[in-house]
């Protein structure tokens, strides 16, 4: 009974002032949001980190197109700090990248990059290594694909 | 069963107390108890308010929240700013241009936000320069000047930039009246009443892209006009502006403009000004003014000028003005939010007249005029007063509405801040300034729909409020809780320039439309590098362009060898970033100019002419990363004629014995 007295004013106290911290509509900071899914918690999966890209699919040969198309982006928002070698500029250079990560690895990474530097083990890891965060470019889904096609070219799928 | 009866009716009391315990203060508590809290917005907490707010003699227009009274930002707008390469970069140059060429000082008096039906829309602030006669449009999703318009025939571009209710129009009158653009302006000055005329710009605005264009110009007698409102729902196509100096003086005016007991207000039927035009009534003008207008996807300023304005005739083209006798050099003129009540403030007057629209219509229906000026019918003042507010303090200036019946107008000579009830004209309540009032804003308080939480007055004299800083001192805004019966200071903060009138609106209204930065793809500047490996340095003649790119944390090129004395030298840098809140600067050593600061996405060209032969460092001047610190160049300058050839490169160019290693 004492149980069931505790539990109902912990209630009436959640509910008399528990309005006031979801008044505000902006966003939660990231420490929040780390807490609940950082690393140790069984429902992480590091292989494919954080993000909205759950399971790729991907064709056993290229689609050059998309390469083509991934390797346009590139250009404008990857080349300035990334080498298509194995050799570190501001990041790390893309040869293997592939081998390194998964498709959803890597596409959560680069379209959901702050959270993932905030929580992704092997994100950070690579950080220590650089020591720069990479920069969000905005990339939009297709983007994201069409690089990844476009980093399976550079590691030599035909 | 009885226990559990009794446990439960224990858990309600709880409750309750818990309930009533978090909730807000009643009324009586908050008004006595600390201003502090009713500022206070906690860090990282959003204020409830954008506030706009005029920069004066700065030239610019800041935007601070409510109520904290924090600065947001500072746009520049008329005036400019080193600090954002406003004024100083290729691409903003011509937003300064006018038909006497740059100018880069203005004197920003009024802002106003866009309205549709009434009620602000948070799509634009329009802005006006006092010296040289402009109105600005400025764009709520950047934050940045859009357009300017020059306004020709004008001469202290005062009464502006006061909008109709669903942003047909911008006005414009004229403060000084002047001779024709057109006529010979060689005349003597003691010829005023003869040569003298007052020009109001209608400047139409576009309903999707805001653009604007001078529709017409009324062509009024000389005299000057001071400020102006729209008429609003039933005196929606009208206009009203006060005028002062309606004695025609050219010639201590502190005098000589202050012997008639009463001037008047304007009132003008734009609907009829409107059908006159169409009906090809209008008389072209040659004129000279300027067109700037900013374009997002090039990220580039275009300034044209043009040579034609329409001109209606008010002495000849009846119907369209009438004035309305109005005590003791009338200044503000507000109309309140349903548009029957105009209140006119004569700053030398001790009453508050308070004219009804319908009595003006019937007033022109029944032709109850007490004579002409210079061609216009001037109603008889009975005819049109509604009634006057008796002995509510000394010098009113400004008035703004509540929308829940009752006026508040700023007292100039005795300080204090009235609130009075349009309907029965008594006062209700006053508060001191500290000193020396000027506007005030309520948020839409000159629209249908006020949001009558604040008050925020703008006093021109702060003197023993803040530290002392030497001569100059800071000017101020006071806030005031207005929610109550009472007005209740709540803050003051100091401003930037001088604070004349200012704009409010609810934050949802505007915050989530705003850019957080520019699509790279959709980058269509002249100069653009999409992506470094596009970047150059091109030589034409003497003029060198580098088309640059900066990301965190490094320029592409950032080692430059082959300028020559002699050469102009161009620095396009575009920003690779696509995240909110990464701004790359650039400077150069010896640059006279200023820096260029680059959103995320945009390219800014900054001109550089070295000036000796030697080594020149460049930088990022905004702090983008860890290794910021890293983000530099060196630019060689050879001397004039020198066979050094033109090279650039970013992380390749090593000294011999270590590329030889490599």
């Amino acid at each position: 009974m004492k149980k069931i007295l505790a539990f109902c004013i912990l209630s009436a106290f959640i509910s008399a002032c528990g309005g006031k911290s979801s008044t505000t509509d902006q966003p939660a900071s990231s420490e929040e949001t780390t807490e609940k899914t950082a690393e140790g918690n069984p429902s992480y999966d590091p292989n494919r980190g954080t993000g909205k890209f759950t399971k790729v699919d991907i064709n056993p040969t290229l689609d050059a197109t998309m390469a083509e198309n991934g390797s346009k982006i590139f250009a404008v928002k990857c080349g300035s700090c990334h080498k298509l070698t194995e050799e570190k500029l501001v990041g790390p250079g893309w040869k293997g990248v592939t081998s390194r990560h998964s498709a959803e690895w890597i596409m959560n990474f680069i379209t959901n990059t702050d959270e993932m530097l905030n929580k992704d083990p092997k994100a950070q890891a690579q950080l220590e290594i650089c020591l720069v965060r990479m920069p969000n470019q905005n990339l939009s889904d297709d983007d994201a694909r069409a690089l990844y096609e476009y980093m399976r070219k550079n590691d030599g799928v035909k | 069963m009885k226990k559990l009866t009794n446990l439960l009716l224990i858990i309600s009391i709880i409750t309750v107390t818990f309930l009533s315990a978090c909730k807000p203060k009643n009324l009586n508590n908050a008004v006595s108890g600390d201003a502090a809290a009713k500022a206070y917005v906690a860090p990282g907490k959003y204020d409830e308010y954008y506030n706009f707010v005029s920069g004066g003699f700065s030239g610019q227009m800041s935007v601070y929240g409510l109520p904290s009274g924090r600065l947001l930002r500072v746009i520049p707008v008329f005036s400019v700013d080193p600090e954002k390469g406003y004024g100083y970069s290729e691409e903003t140059k011509p937003m300064l241009n006018t038909s006497h060429g740059i100018v880069p000082w203005d004197d920003l008096h009024h802002p106003e936000l866009s309205q549709t039906n009434g009620e602000i829309d948070g799509r634009w602030i329009f802005g006006n320069a006092n010296n040289t006669p402009r109105v600005a449009r400025i764009d709520l999703k950047t934050f940045r000047t859009s357009e300017i318009i020059e306004l020709p025939n004008s001469a202290g571009n005062h009464s502006s930039p006061f909008i109709t209710e669903n942003t047909e129009y911008v006005i414009a009158g004229t403060r000084f009246s002047v001779p024709g653009d057109d006529e010979n302006g060689d005349v003597p000055i003691s010829t005023y009443k003869k040569n003298f005329k007052g020009y109001i710009s209608f400047i139409s605005v576009g309903k999707e892209d805001g653009k604007m264009d001078i529709a017409f110009q009324l062509q009024c007698p000389g005299i000057n006009f001071d400020l102006s409102h729209a008429g609003k729902g039933k005196s929606h196509g009208w206009f009203f502006f006060s005028c002062y100096n309606t004695e025609q003086a050219n010639t201590l005016l502190e005098v000589n403009a202050s012997q008639r007991d009463k001037d008047f207000i304007m009132a003008v039927n734009w609907k009829k000004a409107e059908e006159y035009l169409k009906a090809g009534k209008g008389r072209k003008q040659a004129v000279k003014y300027a067109h700037n207008y900013y374009n997002e996807t090039t990220h580039t300023a275009v300034s044209e000028i043009r040579n034609e304005v329409t001109i209606l005739d008010t002495k000849e083209l009846k119907d369209i003005c009438y004035f309305i006798p109005c005590p003791k050099s009338p200044h503000g003129c507000d109309v309140d939010p349903t548009g029957e009540y105009i209140v006119g403030s004569g700053k030398l007057a001790a009453l508050i007249p308070v004219f009804s629209f319908d009595k003006i219509q019937k007033a022109i229906a029944d032709k109850a005029y007490e004579g002409e000026y210079d061609g216009i019918p001037v109603i008889k003042y009975d005819a049109a007063l509604y009634g006057e507010v008796k002995k509510p303090g000394l010098g009113p200036l400004h008035t703004e509405f509540d929308g829940k019946g009752n006026a508040y107008t700023s007292f100039f000579v005795s300080s204090e801040v009235v609130k009075w009830n349009i309907k029965d004209l008594k006062v209700l309540d006053r508060v001191p300034t500290f000193y020396s009032v000027g506007h005030l804003c309520i948020p839409g308080g000159d629209s249908r729909k006020p949001s009558p939480k604040y008050l925020i007055a703008y006093n021109k004299i702060t003197k023993d409020r803040y530290l002392p800083t030497g001569p100059e001192l800071a000017q101020s805004a006071q806030l005031y809780d207005i929610s109550g019966d009472k007005m209740q200071l709540i803050l003051d903060f100091p401003t930037i320039g001088e604070p004349h009138y200012a704009q409010a609106v609810a934050a949802d209204v505007i915050k989530n439309n705003s850019v957080k930065f520019f699509k790279i793809d959709e980058n269509a500047n002249k100069y653009v590098s999409k992506g470094e490996g596009t970047t150059k340095v091109v030589r034409e003649g003497n003029k060198v362009h580098i088309y640059m790119t900066a990301i965190r944390s490094h320029f592409s090129p950032d080692n430059i060898e082959g300028v020559r004395l002699g050469d102009e030298v161009y620095f396009h840098v575009t920003n690779l970033e696509q995240d909110w809140d990464v701004p790359h600067g650039f400077a150069v050593k010896g640059a006279v100019n200023a820096e260029l600061l680059i959103m995320p996405g945009e390219t800014q060209t900054l001109k550089w002419t070295p000036d000796r032969v030697g080594m020149f460092p460049m930088y990022c001047t905004d702090f983008c990363s860890a290794l910021h610190q890293e983000m530099q160049g060196y630019l060689r300058v050879s001397p004039a004629g020198s066979n050094v050839p033109l090279t650039f490169s970013t992380g390749t160019n090593m000294p011999k014995e270590e590329a030889a290693t490599k």
